[in-house]
């Protein structure tokens, strides 16, 4: 058991020094730009005086590691720093956002993981069936399909021609739940058809992968009926691909949210994101990128963490 | 089981299989790859199914429990096992007779176990679910017939999961498992063809002992006919998915009418003529060599050992033996921890990347995997020109020339075979292709790293025949790195056996194989199975009664020096 | 050629679908200027006008023509994903083949330096980088290629890998021949019918990725015609139930269909997977 700690607590180990690299790849990118960042941001025409007064605010005249480490110091306490648009305190700004976002993601989650598992069991079992050819067409048009593509559709069907859902899902604190819901159905779905292609084929891929193992044949031969084999062969060994396959999604979710919650206007953390690209507020991308690369890099560690602990290999070590 | 005092043939026979024809997919074709075999066997009685690869052998053993592999299917013949005709059969009936009354042995037990649940979960598994014992019953079973299958700490064993037990012993795990149910006909497929000879001599006895006691039917399947010959009652042998003969064990192996039963029989009599040792400075001095791989234990351990000119010296030993390291660390991908090599007078660099080009030109290696030492996507014309181009700055029409002249030197026509790729070759073929390329740089010394284990044993044969005339053309020295001990009496003129990183016996081959021997070298010697029927019986008769019988092998704390 | 024919002949509808697809977009791209009946960006009506004989699919939101920008979208959209994604592949090859081969420090330096950088998403990797950059097509090519590369790393990496440890390449070493050869001669055919197909998938990747910003107003900018952008710009009339904006899209999702139609089918072919 300590064997597995240990090799849990290096991942983690592991994952805490990506974030940090990333940190300082985004920060320094500002950086290593050629020429000015302020030339660039303010224009030509800009005179010396509000150059100057721009790179106090940015704290452009204090070295680079000394600012790094500020900012870092600000983000672990909290303190993400301010709008250069409104002056606005950045976790103000990102509070209501990101939770309408992991809201978003998980309405998503909720109906796209539990539909491409089951779909995609079913595909890998009954392969070469007529049902698997179809879903393999599906899913490959389906995986084709750029996330504005499959949204501006469902626009076009649910919202204008049939009415049933609003093409634009503006959603607040005041609303109640069911309401919260109700508006977020769209974007959601779109989210789902993109996602689920995806799932459903790695999920296929891995447990076909699974039951070409000899010792699923072997199982065969002990004459035990198929939903034995599955249940008691397979599953436990799946996991591990299975929760890869999620994992990997979820991290999918998290950057197709961005085009979906623009297309929907959805108040989220990717409006704001493109909102800042477009104005160059470059404290506001930072920290918007910092915090979808660190769900990013949570979700796939803790694939890696949950498939050490179902691999019977190390769970029972020599 | 050998005993024919049974009722057999009186009673109806336990599995007739008639005019069984199986087929097989290749791109995106079928072929027929088993053509209208006929099988009959009696309760309590052992066949065994002989044949090359290719033969369908493993094919027509999974057929007797009506299965077919993905990408095979059965496509004519009746298979009746007690009155049931398995084909027509629902896959419910079928499942009723899978693991309950045939069972199947894999070859690979590491694979055939599943790695999520403890062995003794995977016996009861199939008692329980065919409701022949309850769980507690099937669990007490299983650590009876661990202890009859000489499975250490039997007892406790089965609570283990599968990589937490070595290869023979899991394979004699999952014989026990095929027990079970007491089923009244095993199918083993090639049981020990992955184990060491020490260890397959072992698990041939349990495998042989739980199936006299419960007088079990079995279909035994092998590529080796001294194995088959240990096991079976009566032997069936087949080529290409045609029935060649038909015979008891005894009529087989002493009386074959068939040219290729002959064949198949004479295949390990090649031998070599005595060579007189000579005097004169050896091409390569192995001196007080150690070597580790890194941060694991030491692989070897001063090794010491001399090859001369134009002969032929023969390392054997068992897998992790460190024959295999010897060869890296003298052809400089392994550079040694201490010790020197001396190639022709002079000291080797010990890694790669430090060594002359013509000193790599100088020893050349022939790898075990013909598959896997051509590149699939170089004609031979490439795979042969290349060293000729590397080494001698042959271009054009004089490489060719030299090329076609090389295939003529390992008996393949030019014509024919110049512009293949290695996909359109044999076994055979790639192998000689491979001597070929090593040839092409005129080497002083060939290091042949099991070369004719890949190889069905016919073919094996005619390598290594061609090696030796090699040899004598032209004056190459081989280091013959092997585990079977057909080819050490077959090609060597002095052999050099390791265990465990070191040499424990080394001198001229009829000095090494006539005893008296070492203990390591005797019990290697006494387990490569004979040609003749009841070698194993008498074996092991000899092993139970001598003082000196120890199953776990020489002791491995110190190691006989 | 003939083999090509015959492997054609045996290929399921769906390849052969992705492949009519794929040719009729390189034609539309390639032709583009000699099919149009205007210019590019020239402004020859009111804006939104409907379908009709003169516009055949009515007009922008400048009132230039829809078919014609249509067309000349595939020109730009895929030209600049094609030439970024061969970017990809060569800085991918050429670091995963070099890592497989040479191993040790130097496969762990570079491994270590991919895996940070895959660590971050590529789209909000590339908004971070085109918001300090700016937006041109160069930097555009040049920052999703390297984005992108560290994928194909991944794959070219693994592939070599498993040719490398082939007895055929200890045989080239111990014969003494160089890195290069190497790379070339031994690991680079070998590895050649999955790059292949992962190419197909990187292209598709690359397409939707550059689609998407254009979407986003930070792809490539006006007025070249480019079919991400071309949504964007013409959104409002999906609200009155118009379908023409959704054309571009359609258009990207028909190529990407094809290509993975294709890659599809060259998978199942290299992966000799025999489904009984």
């Amino acid at each position: 058991m300590t064997h597995i700690l240990i090799m849990v607590a290096q991942r983690l180990a592991l994952g805490l020094l990506t974030l940090f690299a990333v940190s300082l790849i985004i920060f320094l990118g500002v950086e290593l730009l050629p020429g000015d960042i302020t030339q660039a941001i303010l224009g030509q025409g800009a005179t010396p005086e509000t150059v100057a007064a721009f790179r106090r605010e940015l704290k452009l005249d204090l070295p680079p590691h000394e600012r790094y480490i500020a900012w870092l110091g600000g983000i672990v306490q909290g303190d993400l720093g301010q709008s250069l648009a409104n002056k606005r305190e950045i976790t103000e700004l990102m509070g209501v956002r990101l939770q309408n976002t992991l809201f978003l993601a998980f309405i998503a989650a909720v109906i796209s993981i539990p539909l491409a598992l089951g779909l995609g069991i079913l595909a890998a079992l009954y392969r070469n069936s007529l049902y698997d050819r179809a879903v393999n067409v599906f899913t490959l048009s389906s995986i084709s399909f750029p996330e504005f593509f499959v949204a501006y559709i469902l626009i076009l069907v649910f919202a204008v021609h049939l009415g049933w859902f609003p093409s634009i899902s503006n959603i607040g604190h005041e609303l109640g739940f069911w309401e919260r819901v109700y508006r977020t159905i769209m974007p959601a779905l779109t989210l789902t058809l993109v996602v689920v292609a995806h799932m459903m084929r790695m999920t296929r891929a891995a447990i076909i992968n699974l039951l070409a193992s000899p010792y699923i044949e072997m199982a065969t031969l002990k004459g035990l009926p198929r939903s034995r084999i599955i249940v008691r062969h397979a599953l436990p060994n799946a996991l591990a691909p299975i929760i890869n396959v999620v994992v990997i999604n979820l991290a999918y979710l998290i950057v197709g949210v961005v085009i979906v919650e623009v297309v929907f206007v959805y108040p989220g953390l990717g409006q704001l994101l493109i909102d800042a690209v477009r104005t160059r507020d470059i404290p506001v991308v930072q920290a918007t990128g910092l915090v979808f690369a660190a769900a990013y890099i949570l979700l796939n560690l803790s694939a890696d963490v949950l498939s050490i602990m179902t691999n019977p290999r190390l769970l029972h070590p020599r | 089981m050998a005993s024919g005092e049974s009722t057999r043939g009186e009673r109806a026979p336990l599995l007739t299989m008639t005019g069984l024809r199986i087929e097989g997919q290749a791109d995106e074709e079928w072929h027929e790859i088993v053509h209208g075999i006929d099988v009959v066997l009696h309760r309590g009685e052992v066949l065994g199914l002989i044949g090359e690869s290719g033969a369908g052998k493993s094919t027509i053993g999974l057929a007797a429990m009506g299965y077919a592999r993905p990408g095979c299917r059965l496509t004519g013949g009746d298979i009746v096992f007690d009155g049931i005709e398995l084909r027509a059969a629902s896959r419910g009936r079928q499942r009723l007779l899978r693991g309950a009354r045939i069972a199947y042995v894999a070859q690979s037990a590491a694979a055939a176990f599943n790695p999520a649940h403890r062995l003794i979960d995977q016996f009861s598994e199939a008692p329980v679910h065919h409701r022949v014992k309850s769980r507690s019953a099937a669990e007490a079973d299983a650590r009876d017939l661990y202890g009859r299958l000489r499975l250490p700490e039997p007892e406790t064993i089965g609570y283990r999961y599968p990589h937490q037990v070595s290869g023979g012993q899991l394979q004699r795990a999952m014989v026990a498992m095929a027990m079970a149910c007491r089923p009244d006909l095993i199918v083993f497929d090639e049981p020990t063809t992955a184990l060491d000879v020490t260890t397959q001599i072992e698990v041939l006895a349990a495998i042989k002992d739980v199936v006299r006691q419960f007088d079990t039917a079995a279909i035994y399947i092998s590529h080796d006919l001294a194995v088959v010959a240990q096991m079976a009652d009566r032997i069936m042998v087949l080529r290409h998915g045609n029935l060649v003969e038909e015979g008891t064990a005894d009529s087989i192996v002493n009386r074959p009418e068939q040219d290729y039963t002959q064949r198949l029989l004479a295949v390990r009599t090649f031998r070599k003529p005595a060579a007189e040792p000579s005097a004169e400075e050896p091409l390569l001095r192995i001196e007080g060599i150690s070597a580790r791989y890194r941060r694991s234990a030491r692989v070897l351990e001063s090794i010491d050992l001399d090859i001369g000119r134009q002969r032929t010296v023969a390392i054997v030993g068992e897998s992790g033996s460190g024959k295999s390291t010897l060869a890296r660390v003298v052809t400089g991908l392994l550079p040694p921890e201490e010790g020197r090599l001396v190639f022709d007078g002079a000291v080797l660099a010990p890694a790669l990347a430090r060594r002359p080009r013509e000193s790599l030109r100088r020893v050349q290696m022939i790898h075990q995997m013909p598959d896997t030492a051509l590149n699939p996507r170089q004609r031979m014309r490439e795979v042969v020109g290349r060293p000729l181009t590397f080494y001698s700055g042959l271009r054009g029409r004089k490489r060719t020339e030299r090329v076609r002249e090389l295939l003529q030197m390992v008996e393949l026509e030019p014509d024919a075979f110049i512009d293949r790729y290695p996909g359109e070759l044999s076994g055979g073929q790639k192998q000689r292709m491979c001597i070929a390329r090593a040839l092409a740089a005129e080497p002083d010394l060939i290091i042949c790293d099991e070369v004719t284990s890949a190889l069905d044993q016919l073919v094996a044969e005619r390598v290594l025949q061609l090696l030796q005339r090699l040899q004598d053309d032209l004056g190459v020295s081989y280091m013959f790195i092997t585990h079977d001990f057909a080819t050490v009496r077959a090609i060597s003129d002095e052999i050099v056996v390791m265990f465990q990183g070191r040499i424990v016996e080394q001198g001229a081959r009829n000095e090494v194989l006539e005893p008296p021997h070492h203990a390591y070298t005797d019990l290697l010697l006494s387990s490569v199975p004979e040609m003749k029927i009841g070698w194993l019986d008498r074996t092991l008769a000899r092993r139970g009664q001598g003082p000196g019988s120890d199953k776990e092998g020489p002791d491995r704390s110190a190691p006989p020096g | 050629m003939r083999d090509a024919l015959s492997l054609l002949r045996k290929s399921p509808w769906s390849a052969r679908f992705g492949l009519f697809i794929v040719f009729a977009y390189v034609f539309m791209a390639v032709f583009g200027p000699l099919l149009t009946p205007y210019g590019e960006s020239e402004i020859v009506g009111f804006e939104y006008e409907p379908w009709g004989p003169e516009f055949l699919l009515g007009t922008d939101n400048l009132g230039r023509d829809m078919l014609t920008r249509l067309i000349y979208g595939a020109r730009n959209t895929i030209g600049i994903a094609f030439i970024t994604t061969v970017l990809a592949f060569l800085i991918g090859c050429v670091a995963g083949f070099l890592a497989a081969v040479l191993g040790g420090w130097t496969e762990q330096a570079i491994s270590r330096f991919n895996d940070i950088l895959m660590a971050i998403p590529q789209l909000i990797f590339a908004l971070l980088i085109l918001t300090i950059v700016g937006t041109s097509v160069p930097v555009l090519v040049v920052v999703i290629a390297v984005l992108d590369s560290t994928r194909v790393y991944r794959l070219a990496r693994a592939v070599a890998m498993n040719i490398v440890v082939m007895d055929y390449v200890e045989v080239a070493r111990l014969r003494g021949e160089g890195l290069w050869w190497i790379m070339r001669s031994e690991v680079l055919p070998n590895a050649l019918p999955p790059l292949v197909a992962e190419f197909g998938l990187r292209f598709c990747f690359v397409f939707l990725l550059l689609s998407a910003l254009s979407f986003l107003g930070l792809g490539i900018q006006p007025p070249t015609a480019d079919w991400g952008s071309m949504v964007r710009d013409n959104a409002t009339l999906i609200t009155f139930g118009d379908f023409t904006p959704i054309l571009p899209a359609a258009s990207i999702a028909l190529l990407t269909i094809g290509v993975n139609f294709i890659v599809d089918w060259l998978l199942h072919k290299t992966s000799g997977l025999k489904d009984g």
